[in-house]
């Protein structure tokens, strides 16, 4: 048995999984994803490719708060951007669904880069006070440019083809959505063991000491502000495809919090966190709503209220977490897995 | 080039002895109050050079004048490499550290969360070139570049004797052990001169001898200057080659310890009128 992990190389050292049992975990994962689909039906994957689109606008998220330190609440607003962005390219320039994709990415993050540059002066709630405008002036220019964004109304965008395929079934975009949910994870995990994820977990820490090692505040900062909104565009951008219809009311200040909640909920700074929470927020409601349905049919006077009883619910299950695991349900895995590290000995 | 030392923790060019650093007439206010009224001194290459005074004397802030904290409203700092030299009285903190100034903090500034492998590599920053698409796909060029500051950040945990918690949170481990990570942070910007705010602050004469040794090895083995702001006296007096000593914002002494300890104006500022008080005579140095 062994006593301990002893890595040879630093190579071996640096990697991202150390041992066969996080390998074969992570093959376990892998092979749950391919397999899924082929046995869910049409509900659970909405569900799945809702959690795929999170996971991806979560980890953009993580980057900027968790990682960097900078709280924002104009998620909302950037997912807009991305999302639009797609639209308009998709219906008035004819775009294929990943040329406009990757559009809405570039303008998202410069956008995110823009609305980042207060960050240089302001810090934790006044920051989050300024990115809560940059949310409503982002829904306002969408809401009043008529000629771009079509104002209030909805655009309807066509489906998405690849291969001559149409993926816009849940079956097919399920494979779209998990790509790049598996692409942007490992991009970021990536990203977070080379100096610049350093510099940006650093100027989180100790954003004086940072600077005086050498990291150029502003830089890192917009870097961090414009990292984060092209995934948070990514995710923006395929909530519009796999939606086909874009409206404002799916970005407003709501969904900000809501993803807020997720990084909470699953673990600041972690990609894994990012799924989790992207996870539980959306299988959250869910749950309820199911719940609810079965049990009305023995209490039938939990129909009326039903909505309030979810609402409810939602909120107390969010602070009872804050309560018991300030720390997120990557904490919790984390003791898990320590436990069974150690496990059938407690010491 | 000749030089008696040559080490991968020492980016500066100079020879020993040469001037590295010139402080000159520097003047610092914050509204009424003047924080530095012309000050002026000079450091050289491979020399521990101490900064002494009374609490509220400027010690701090005369460093965080040099690391670009803050800027002078009057006076210049220049910053010699050889075959150039920098006006940084006015460059930015992270300007003034990729010319290769180092320094630590009076209070602990680590970044708490990181391991302190990861706080000894953030500390490299400046060396590691890796574009933000590279590092992304961790590929090639960046990995290897990961790889040798990896390397490289075992050799200074060697030096400091921190193998055992170097996978450890910086933030659970005791004050003695932040501070010699802090060091580590220092070192692994290869400075040219390391500004030490109070490294052995708080410790016990255990942990204040393996620091001075710290500082030593990092001073005669690898050459690097050292600028160091101690209020224990015993330490300045044994460890620096020449003390600056500071009082309410004006530079009242400077010279070797012999010099300093001898100074009227010194002794004065220290202990007052009497001079048979003096514990610097009383400690027989």
């Amino acid at each position: 048995m062994n006593s301990g992990i002893f890595h040879s190389t630093y190579k071996a050292d640096m990697g991202l999984r150390h041992t066969y049992l996080e390998k074969a975990r992570w093959v376990i994962f892998a092979i749950f994803l391919l397999a899924f689909p082929f046995f869910a039906n049409r509900y659970y994957l909405t569900l799945a490719n809702t959690i795929g689109i999170a996971t991806i606008g979560a980890i953009g998220l993580n980057i900027l708060v968790g990682y960097t330190g900078q709280i924002s609440l104009g998620q909302g607003g950037f997912m807009a951007v991305g999302a639009y962005t797609a639209a308009i390219l998709t219906i008035n320039m004819g775009m294929p669904w990943w040329a406009s994709t990757l559009v809405a990415c570039v303008v998202t993050a410069i956008v995110g880069a823009l609305f980042g540059i207060p960050s240089l002066r302001l810090k934790g709630l006044y920051l989050a006070i300024a990115t809560l405008a940059s949310q409503e002036i982002i829904i306002w220019i969408v809401t009043h440019w008529d000629a771009v964004t079509g104002g209030v109304d909805a655009l309807v965008v066509p489906a998405p083809m690849l291969f001559g395929i149409t993926m816009s079934s849940d079956f097919n975009f399920y494979w779209l959505v998990w790509a790049l949910a598996g692409v942007t994870a490992l991009l970021t995990a990536n990203l977070f063991r080379t100096h610049i994820g350093r510099a940006f977990v650093a100027i989180r820490d100790q954003d004086i000491a940072a600077e005086v090692m050498g990291i150029n505040l502003f830089k890192y900062k917009l870097l961090s502000f414009a990292v984060s909104s092209f995934f948070v565009g990514m995710a923006g951008a395929l909530t519009a495809h796999y939606r086909s219809i874009v409206t404002w009311e799916r970005f407003t200040v709501d969904i900000s919090v809501l993803y807020l909640a997720m990084i909470i909920i699953g673990g600041l700074g972690s990609v894994r966190g990012a799924f989790f929470g992207a996870t539980f927020i959306t299988l959250l409601p869910a749950t309820l709503t199911n719940l609810g349905r079965s049990l009305k049919s023995t209490f039938p006077v939990v129909d009326s209220i039903l909505p309030f009883i979810q609402q409810a619910a939602f909120g107390l299950v969010i602070i009872l977490f804050l309560v018991f695991e300030p720390e997120g349900i990557n904490k919790m895995w984390k003791d898990i897995k320590d436990y069974f590290r150690l496990w059938p000995f407690s010491y | 080039m000749q030089r008696d030392f040559r080490h991968t923790l020492n980016s500066s060019p100079l020879n020993p002895g040469d001037l590295q650093l010139n402080v000159e007439h520097v003047r610092l206010g914050f509204g009424g109050v003047t924080a530095l009224f012309d000050v002026s001194l000079s450091i050289y290459q491979s020399e521990i050079f101490a900064i002494i005074g009374p609490n509220g004397a400027g010690k701090t802030s005369l460093l965080n004048c040099i690391s670009g904290l803050y800027h002078p409203q009057q006076g210049s700092i220049t910053y010699h490499t050889g075959n150039a030299e920098h006006q940084i009285t006015k460059l930015k903190p992270y300007e003034i550290a990729e010319l290769g100034i180092a320094r630590s903090f009076q209070n602990i500034e680590l970044f708490r969360h990181m391991t302190v492998l990861d706080n000894i590599m953030a500390g490299a920053h400046v060396h590691m070139k890796a574009g933000l698409l590279s590092s992304m796909l961790y590929w090639g060029k960046t990995q290897r570049e990961e790889i040798k500051f990896r390397r490289f950040a075992e050799d200074i945990i060697d030096l400091l004797e921190i193998q055992a918690i170097r996978d450890k949170q910086v933030g659970e481990l005791a004050y003695g052990l932040q501070k010699r990570v802090e060091l580590g942070r220092a070192l692994a910007m290869k400075p040219a001169i390391l500004l030490l705010d109070e490294p052995m602050a708080g410790m016990n004469a255990e942990e204040k001898e393996d620091m001075a040794r710290f500082v030593l090895d990092v001073n005669e083995e690898h050459g690097v200057t050292i600028v160091l702001i101690e209020h224990d006296m015993g330490v300045i007096m044994d460890i620096s080659d020449r003390i600056a000593v500071l009082n309410f914002g004006q530079k009242i002494g400077d010279g070797t310890p012999e010099e300093v300890s001898k100074n009227q104006d010194v002794v004065h500022a220290y202990l007052g009128e009497d001079e048979d008080a003096n514990p610097v005579k009383q400690m027989n140095l």
